[in-house]
């Protein structure tokens, strides 16, 4: 009886189902092919031709839009400048949100009333749109309504204030915190998720020895918590340096003041798709770019895995 | 009696730093909120508290002066048809790499995952080309392809573990009574999929109605313009207009903020779920 079944179904697994499977895969493919990977690859195509306007690639010239972007003023000049400005972003809202949000997860995680509540509000600022929370901010910031500078004077730190978006020492670093803010609340929940994956065991046993919160954090949480650090890490990498609404937002395309908040983002809208006035180089430079910027997602990515995911790799192995 | 002291304190100090934390993270959004519901005179005046008189005119004004309804509509019709055609499409995907045999079948898994890491703004040259092509420049249409393109690669990261789970033999006795693969799809494993279905409809929901930057790039015409694109032009435009201007943005964030009240706790699961699958 069971033989009978077993010939039966490898029949049928053999000639009916394979018919199915193209079918099944098809429309996946086709999409996500033509309307995301094609455009990807065609973007590095096209940064070796000219392409002024709008239209189709009009002439083939090599490497000369990368040998312009990194040798002559003023492609060299802006590129340089939003590479450095996107460096500094990035640094800035990964220490932030590692360090407050693994605090936060720490202290969240603690079993006591309401702690659900909290992680609850953490969550909320994820869900708007950067957009929008960079004009809040900025109408916060900005000194005609001011209320930020309100809050500083009312706790008698009115020696602080100073014009947050309008000076080029500041704009970028507020910038940064007000990613940082946004974003927080996901660092906290996968912080939380991996705390909630130690064995409890592992706790209580540190604590039977006598360990502090101090010690539980450096021998305990912090070393297991490690890939947790590289998935945080990662995705505010990935986001950062194709960063845009925040700065459109908060410091308009062309990052205010002079340049100090251009980011790969804003860079790459305003050659690409803005009027030549207005700072446009072309579809061809704005290609290059755009592979520039993938160039360094690819790299960053590569790099988190090789350092994280094949460690993990190995260590499942070993087991 | 040390003994006792110190935790309580320990606990009293927790309190402290996370309530300070929560009115920092809160008071931004209450504030928006709040504002949008003041009179012009009293912004200025009592600029924090909760307002003496409360108006709509801010919101009253908006509809006037924009069509705001047909901006809210657009932004309805393309988040709901591009996750529903995401959960459609990568279910089925999933459902060929996770349940078959296939020549290739790593490799077209690997294909899909990669769209995870690999943000789609780095392709829009390329899809606005491809747009003007098929005459779909100017047109919502062309957004619901883009975002269902872009939803695929974690739809299918996510579903394809969790059909894997979904024993065979419940497939296989369906298939010994004589049910065709389609069927087997559609009766056994979609109605066990809901849970993972609805993770990947709310984690897509986030980018998809907030997104600002294809509706930039594609959209000129008034009536094809989603909520986001609205905010940031009327932003642009009424800069100076207070009442109004957070009337606007509250407008853009209350149906995700109630959307997030309700469904808090499913967000949360479907977002930790995507990052730590395959650890």
């Amino acid at each position: 009886m069971v033989g009978d079944r077993k010939k039966l179904m490898s029949s049928i697994n053999k000639k009916k189902i394979r018919y199915f499977i193209p079918l099944f895969l098809a429309s996946g493919i086709i999409i996500y092919t033509i309307f995301m990977v094609v455009p990807i690859l065609n973007s590095m195509f096209l940064s070796f031709y000219t392409g002024e306007g709008m239209s189709t690639p009009t002439e083939f010239v090599g490497f000369r839009n990368y040998i312009r972007l990194f040798t002559q003023f003023p492609f060299k000049d802006r590129f340089i400048n939003a590479f450095w400005n996107n460096v500094k972003f990035f640094l800035i809202v990964t220490l932030i949100q590692n360090v407050v949000g693994f605090f936060m997860a720490v202290l969240i995680s603690r079993k006591f009333w309401g702690n659900k509540i909290f992680r609850r509000i953490s969550f909320l600022p994820v869900t708007l749109s950067v957009l929008v929370v960079g004009f809040l901010f900025s109408l916060m910031l900005n000194p005609v309504w001011g209320i930020f500078d309100k809050i500083l004077e009312f706790l008698r730190l009115g020696f602080l204030i100073r014009p947050w978006l309008g000076s080029t020492t500041t704009a970028l670093p507020v910038i940064a915190i007000v990613i940082s803010w946004q974003w927080m609340g996901e660092a906290i929940l996968f912080y939380m998720a991996g705390i909630d994956g130690i064995d409890e065991e592992v706790l209580e046993a540190a604590k039977i020895d006598g360990a502090g919160p101090l010690a539980e954090i450096r021998y305990i949480l912090f070393p297991s918590l490690l890939p947790v650090i590289g998935i945080v890490t990662i995705l505010i990498f990935i986001g950062d340096f194709t960063q845009f609404d925040i700065i459109y937002a908060m410091a308009t395309t062309r990052g205010n003041p002079t340049y100090s908040t251009d980011l790969f983002g804003s860079l790459f809208y305003r050659v690409t798709f803005q009027s030549a006035e207005r700072g446009g180089w072309g579809m061809g430079m704005g290609a290059a770019v755009a592979t520039i910027m993938f160039l360094i997602v690819f790299i960053g990515v590569i790099f988190w895995l090789y350092i994280f995911r094949m460690k993990g790799l190995k260590d499942k192995e070993g087991a | 009696m040390a003994r006792t002291k110190k935790p309580l304190l320990t606990k009293s100090l927790i309190y402290i730093i996370l309530s300070i934390y929560a009115v920092t993270i809160f008071y931004p959004i209450f504030l928006m909120l709040i504002t949008s519901l003041k009179e012009n005179k009293e912004i200025f005046t009592n600029p924090y508290g909760l307002p003496h008189v409360f108006t709509l005119d801010g919101y009253i004004k908006l509809l006037k002066i924009s069509n705001y309804g047909i901006y809210f509509r657009n932004s309805i019709i393309v988040t709901v048809t591009s996750i529903f055609f995401i959960l459609v499409i990568s279910s089925l995907a999933s459902f060929a790499i996770a349940k078959y045999r296939f020549f290739g079948k790593r490799f077209i898994y690997f294909y899909f995952i990669a769209g995870l890491i690999v943000p789609i703004k780095l392709g829009t040259i390329g899809i606005l080309q491809t747009m003007i092509k098929l005459h779909l420049f100017d047109n919502i249409t062309s957004l619901i392809i883009i975002y269902i393109a872009m939803g695929i690669p974690f739809g299918v990261f996510i579903l394809t573990d969790f059909i894997r789970l979904i024993p065979e033999e419940l497939s296989n006795s369906a298939r010994i009574d004589g049910c065709s693969e389609p069927r087997i799809f559609y009766k056994i494993i979609v109605p066990l999929l809901q849970p993972a279905l609805a993770a990947v409809a709310i984690v897509n929901f986030i980018p998809i109605w907030n997104d600002f930057w294809f509706p930039l790039i594609l959209i000129r015409s008034d009536s094809m313009k989603t909520v986001p694109l609205a905010t940031a032009l009327l932003y642009g435009q009424y800069e100076t207009n207070f009442g109004l201007i957070f009337a606007v943005l509250s407008m853009a964030s209350l149906p995700v903020i109630i959307f997030y009240l309700i469904l808090s706790r499913q967000f949360i699961k479907g977002l930790t779920a995507g990052a730590f699958k395959g650890e």
